[in-house]
């Protein structure tokens, strides 16, 4: 057997992330041992807090890359995109076994998580998200399971690329389902959840800004982790994925003015309360900016203009769930609710850990492109081939 | 068939017995700092109920008055919790009581989210918490006795009996009597409820939730639902199709590539 040759180099920002990530870790425990009251500020007018609301929904909704860039580079061939793929992938594994975390340090009597399985509540919309964020995760360890058997484990590596294109196919249907769902969510608020954002779209909503999301998280993590390995970004392949995300954009921007309209609810934009202006921020730095970014080629192409179209994107998809599980309900429920320092510090530590598991996996594997990528597209149209 | 309670608010004298015998026959904790009667009462894990002092005013000369309002869960017909919960922790009994099962229960509380009138509670400084609601006392109605709390109820605010009967009782009350607003809070209210309540004083002021929807909150979700299979199938199929195409399409081209390569 051939040495693995495992490496991680030490820099002093990844001593931070390790220390973040242990005191995260810690912390977790002592969640499990006394329970939800000493540890977060939730109380019976908050029931959920920023584990639901960031670790979980934002979570997942910046995993999206992952099933986005899926469904463009192996279900429609589109090829440009593929030395991104794996990236893509790893991201959106790490994110959600993140969330998965996430969720199981927020349920209460978490020794029956496994109940939903066989209680089968299936009039529930947590029952739909439930199934396909586990069946999506085993997806992607699977998917990755075809990237790590290059390394480790290699006779099964023949398994792994046989079984793939169902993986894919399921790997990219799975999401669209759960995506929507996380939105369905929130159907149920119905008459409490601020008319800005309840609509009977939200589904639609919370699948499409997880689709557009999808490249600007690349993108954000290309430029950073060219910065931090030193590999260089593929500015063609990001800027015309970007476009993409533009598309999708306009077509939300759209829909989303349309339904405020059609609800009658559109008047309330201008209100100059707190939900108007959070929801007037969301649109316009979220989404109207980066459009305009995205379609002025002289920005698009700019490296400054890549990123702040990233960044912007990122922060208005983040920001718009934050103002569907809080601003969008501080008005019917009253009272506030900020979370406490182990609340932080959990969701910072997850956070840490992912990224520090993203470093060493890109370390390790196969992940980004190097020199010899030409050879490796080649190997894999041809077992693209004789797979076919 | 479905039981009912009727609550009249104008006989409710804030005695607080119905809080008491709920408190005994459920085993539910006194706190001094969680009062279940009076202005600052609130529901929470160990009040199931709680009955609450409204000080509004009334007629021409705005004289101050005070109300009662006797909270817990209403027992929706169609009860969003139920079909919230996704481990069927929450379950709609035939007899009426909407009945939770700690040992089914999760914890995740979307129960507690969904809720028109923000009934379940949380046991928040417990480990391992449960879910705590009113729970209609489906074991006194089995053996065919009423509730704890509207059997010791002094004044007859509470009435239990059949839906239909009560709802009967209810509008003929509201009919006769001048006093009374022409409107059954849970008649239509969330699609319907089995705890019914009739009044003198406009609910809105007594702080009931007035603008909730009338139609069965679950049916919101479920039309939802219910497309998720449809769309599923097709959505898988659109894929596998476009998967199956490109697939064929990169081959050819690589053949095409090969042969001319091979020239
Ligand atoms: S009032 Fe709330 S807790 Fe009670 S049955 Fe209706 S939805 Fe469930
Ligand atoms: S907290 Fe328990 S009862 Fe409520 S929805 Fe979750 S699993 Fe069901
Ligand atoms: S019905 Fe039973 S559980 Fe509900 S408030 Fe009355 S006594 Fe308490």
């Amino acid at each position: 057997m051939a040495a693995k040759n495992w490496s991680f180099r030490m820099t002093p920002t990844r001593a931070v992330l390790m220390a973040l990530a242990a005191i995260g870790g810690a912390l977790m425990v002592y969640r499990l041992v006394v329970g939800l009251g000493p540890t977060t500020n939730l109380n019976d007018q908050w029931p959920w807090g920023m584990w639901i609301g960031f670790d979980v929904l934002t979570g997942v909704a910046l995993a999206g890359g992952g099933y986005s860039t899926c469904l463009l580079v192996n279900v429609m061939g589109i090829k440009k995109f593929a030395p991104i793929a794996r990236a893509a992938l790893l991201t959106s594994l790490i994110g959600y076994l993140l969330v998965m975390v996430g969720l199981f340090l927020d349920i209460g009597r978490w020794f029956n998580f496994w109940r939903p399985f066989v209680s089968w509540g299936h009039t529930s919309i947590l029952f739909e998200v439930f199934w396909c964020v586990s069946l999506y995760t085993t997806v992607q360890l699977l998917e990755f399971g075809e990237i790590a058997t290059e390394k480790v484990g290699k006779r099964w590596h023949g398994i792994f690329k046989k079984i793939l294109p169902v993986l894919l196919i399921v790997g990219v249907l799975l999401p669209t389902l759960h995506q929507s769902s996380l939105g369905s969510l929130y159907v149920i608020e119905v008459g409490k959840l601020y008319p800005l954002w309840w609509s009977l779209l939200l589904p639609i909503f919370f699948l499409m800004s997880s689709f557009f999301v999808g490249p600007a998280m690349v993108s954000l993590e290309s430029l950073l982790s060219s910065r931090a390995t030193g590999h260089k970004p593929e500015y063609n392949i990001l800027q015309s994925l970007i476009k993409v995300a533009g598309y999708m954009m306009l077509v939300y921007l759209v829909l989303k003015i349309g339904d405020l309209f059609y609800r009658g609810a559109a008047g309330l934009v201008f209100a100059g309360n707190l939900e108007g202006n959070m929801f007037l921020l969301e649109m316009i730095a979220g989404i109207i900016i980066p459009l305009v970014i995205c379609f002025t080629p002289k920005l698009r192409n700019s490296k400054a203009g890549l990123a702040t179209f990233s960044v912007l994107v990122v922060a208005g998809v983040i920001l718009n769930r934050m103002n569907v599980v809080f601003t969008g309900m501080s008005d019917y429920i009253g009272g506030s609710y900020f979370p406490s320092a182990i609340e932080w510090l959990v969701s910072i530590g997850l956070v840490a850990m992912g990224v520090l598991a993203y470093l060493f996996i890109v370390e390790n594997f196969n992940i980004v492109p190097k020199e010899q990528h030409e050879a490796e597209t080649d190997k894999e149209t041809a077992a693209v081939k004789h797979t076919a | 068939m479905s039981k009912a309670v009727l609550v009249d608010i104008t006989k409710c004298v804030g005695c607080g017995s119905c809080g008491v015998a709920c408190k005994m026959w459920n085993n539910l904790e006194y706190r001094k700092e969680s009062p279940m009667l009076g202005k600052d009462s609130k529901l929470d894990a160990e009040n199931w109920t709680n009955i609450k002092l409204v000080e509004t005013e009334t007629g021409a000369e705005k004289q101050s008055i005070w109300r009662f309002v006797k909270n817990q869960c209403l027992h929706c017909e169609e009860p969003a919790c139920v079909s919230a919960c996704f481990s069927k922790a929450l379950q709609k009994t035939k007899a009426g009581p909407v009945v939770y099962h700690a040992n089914l229960c999760v914890g995740c509380r979307y129960c507690m989210i969904a809720c028109p009138f923000d009934i379940p509670k949380y046991e928040w400084g417990k480990v391992i918490p449960r879910i705590r609601k009113c729970q209609m006392c489906p074991g006194r109605i089995k053996e065919g006795n009423s509730p704890a709390c509207t059997e010791v109820c002094p004044t007859n605010a509470l009435t239990f009996g059949e839906h239909k009967d009560l709802l009967k009782q209810a509008r003929a009350t509201i009919n006769n009597d001048k006093k009374y607003v022409q409107h059954i809070f849970g008649e239509k209210e969330a699609g319907g409820t089995a705890w019914l309540y009739i009044s003198d004083v406009p609910f809105k002021e007594l702080g009931f939730r007035t603008d909730v929807t009338t139609q069965a909150v679950p049916h919101y979700t479920e039309s939802i639902m219910h497309l998720t299979p449809a769309v599923g199938l097709t959505w898988g199929a659109l894929l596998t199709g476009m998967y199956v195409y490109n697939r064929r399409r990169n081959t050819i081209a690589n053949e095409e590539n090969d042969n001319k390569k091979g020239k």
